[in-house]
């Protein structure tokens, strides 16, 4: 399947991120082609697209708008979740520092759709340089009269800001964002309501990736056609793609949906010189991990959910067979102990009984009764708390352990870092350290 | 170190971007961090005072975001991305040599205060991978040799360039940006870097494109 730069087609033009580049190539045209169209139009075109979430989860974005209730005498507010932290992906960020204009045009088409006149970006705190790209687009956006009181003359006003967190996973959890953003600690809220009803400030809002409001405007511009032209029939549209670890040219490959594992990774220039893939994961630390035989399978949310995974973020992961499949759960698995925000005693404790026993698998001294105990663990996690990142801490070790139970054996006796050379897996191996 | 009328006043300029004020409260914790080098006694009284929150409620807040400091960070805050797919491509092996070179462990500054460390997750740059950060701009696709320079070129104040972002500046001016005020360098650094273009380079290596998007 050949690659089709669509959000990433000009970001080699020096002037990608600036407003000039992105009206070079028809930037800020498609706002105008909405206003003419009408919000409840909108919100139709974007369902009939089919267009799903980009953050994870993959709902489908038009029936999400129109769950913000229309009628009402509450304010509406956009809130675009910038917070990108999933172990792996790493794509908003690299469309925010290259072309933030797409998602400022999108933002206002969305808000236009859905009636809110307030919108807001929280990009998380350690991106700085994004942070400074996001902002001068706004402010770059306000000066061409395309965000504020009545833009362009169409009685249509809205006020952007950008907004950044503090260092806190679970920001990126909808519910959790919104109480963040609200000033508060970050915790998920207990679902119904959901924001579309009871969102910021306790009025109607809807919650979407970057990645997601960034296809907008090019869906509005080239149509619903277009863009079904684009993946599957459950899956349309194209994608960033970030292909990384241990392959010879990582980066942001965008495809649509339906390439299949092998092809983009042979756009990445496949797995390292002299090495074979040992396992992978679709999108993301949050999905369970796929093995070499499953490369042909093609990255849709469809084809990936009935090989027992997740198309997630959509920014696979690939590890050769240098790498300890022990030590890369058990890293995750203290990535999640340290990003658990505590509200949940299935999530708060479980994280830590998974981390306390996986490091003694880690080095060497794990019992096989202690299998059965992680799994128990991961089952007393799972669908028991608010959010979904006890579902997500619940997921690596199962996964792994289904593909590699030889190796967790083998960490009964023998610690990782001798099982397998750490210094093999790293990106250096080879030159002196 | 006592506050000054300006970081209220600029304190107060953040309130007023947001519909309600309490909102600002994350950004007024980076400004705090901007004058203080970390959230002090003074800096949650005075976020307390501006939105009307008790000092209790301000420091609940502080406390639950790994970016707020609550001791003085060093001039020059690094991390080392230890989650799984950088730390197993070389960010263990960067820590360890940092770490060592330092002489300090996560969560900790140097005497001098010039340099704090941190074990961090991921950065969104796996793609860069192993991936480190000075004040949390990009240092991407490391070696340990690479960070060791880099940790001994900010350590005696020699210039260090973001390989996606601008000159290295100090923590403190790192955080006034993040409280939102302009600093002027969005121009530094690259549009987009070799691995943000790599699908790009492929697609017109092999005259492939989306129909109707002329690359």
């Amino acid at each position: 399947m050949t690659l089709t730069p669509v959000l990433s087609a000009h970001w080699d033009e020096p002037d990608s991120y600036k407003i000039s580049g992105y009206q070079r190539h028809g930037g800020y045209t498609a706002f105008k082609k909405a206003f003419a169209t009408g919000p409840d139009e909108v919100i139709s075109i974007v369902k009939d697209s089919g267009l799903r979430g980009r953050g994870g989860a993959g709902f489908p974005t038009g029936l999400k708008w129109s769950f913000v209730p229309q009628g009402d005498d509450k304010p509406h507010y956009l809130v675009v979740n910038a917070d990108e932290s999933e172990p792996g992906a790493c794509k908003d960020t690299p469309l925010m520092m290259a072309n933030p204009h797409s998602l400022i045009e999108g933002i206002i088409i969305a808000a236009y759709a859905m009636r809110a006149n307030h919108a807001f970006i929280y990009i998380r705190g350690e991106i700085p340089h994004v942070f400074r790209r996001v902002d001068n687009a706004i402010r770059e956006a306000y000066a061409a009269g395309y965000l504020g009181k009545n833009i362009m003359g169409s009685g249509f006003d809205l006020e952007v800001v950008l907004h950044a967190g503090a260092g806190a996973y679970i920001c990126g959890e909808e519910t959790a964002l919104l109480d963040s953003l609200e000033g508060r600690r970050g915790q998920p809220r207990l679902k119904p309501p959901f924001p579309a009803v009871v969102g910021l400030y306790a009025s109607p809002s809807c919650v979407n990736n970057v990645e997601t409001i960034a296809n907008i405007p090019y869906l509005i511009n080239n149509g619903v056609d277009w863009f079904r032209s684009f993946g599957t029939e459950k899956s349309p549209g194209f994608k960033l793609f970030a292909v990384s670890g241990h392959v010879n040219h990582p980066g942001i490959y965008e495809a649509p949906l339906g390439i299949t594992m092998r092809e983009l990774l042979e756009h990445a220039g496949g797995v390292r010189n002299g090495h074979s893939v040992k396992f992978w994961l679709p999108g993301g630390s949050s999905v369970p991990m796929l093995t070499p035989d499953l490369l042909d399978t093609p990255l849709t949310y469809e084809d990936i959910a009935a090989v027992g995974s997740m198309l997630g973020t959509g920014t696979p992961m690939i590890f050769d067979e240098t790498t300890s499949v022990v030590r890369a759960v058990t890293g995750w698995i203290s990535f999640y102990k340290h990003e658990s925000c505590g509200k949940c005693t299935p999530c708060r404790e479980g994280t830590w009984w998974l981390s306390d026993v996986l490091h003694r698998f880690e080095a060497g001294h794990g019992t096989e009764a202690d299998l059965d105990k992680l799994i128990d663990i991961c089952e007393q996690i799972a669908g028991r708390s608010f959010c979904a990142l006890g579902d997500a801490a619940a997921t690596p070790f199962p996964a792994a352990l289904k593909y590699f139970r030889d190796e967790f054996i083998q960490a009964t006796s023998t610690a990782a870092n001798v099982s397998f050379d750490p210094v093999a897996s790293t990106v250096f191996a080879g030159a002196s350290l | 170190m006592s506050l000054s009328e300006k970081t209220r006043e600029q304190a107060r300029e953040i309130i007023a971007r947001y519909p309600q004020a309490r909102s600002a409260l994350l950004p007024m914790l980076h400004l705090i961090q901007s004058e203080e080098g970390y959230v002090s006694a003074d800096g949650i009284a005075l976020c307390a005072e501006e939105l009307g929150l008790t000092t209790a409620e301000v420091a609940a807040v502080a406390t639950f975001y790994t970016m707020y400091h609550r001791k003085p960070a060093g001039e020059y805050h690094i991390g080392v991305c230890i989650n799984p797919s950088c730390g197993i491509l070389g960010g263990d092996a960067i820590w360890e040599k940092v770490s060592s070179r330092l002489g300090i462990g996560h969560d900790e500054v140097t005497p001098d205060g010039k340099i704090s460390l941190e074990r961090i997750e991921c950065q969104a740059a796996c793609t860069h991978a192993p991936v480190m950060t000075a004040n949390w701009e990009f240092l991407d696709n490391m070696t340990p040799e690479s960070a060791i320079d880099v940790v001994e070129k900010l350590a005696s104040g020699r210039e260090v360039i973001s390989t996606r972002g601008p000159r290295i500046r100090t923590f403190k001016e790192n955080e006034l940006t993040l409280a939102g005020f302009v600093d002027g360098l969005v121009d530094d650094g690259v549009q987009a870097d070799e691995q943000m273009l790599a699908g790009l380079k492929r697609a017109k290596e092999l005259g492939q494109s989306a129909p109707g998007v002329k690359i």
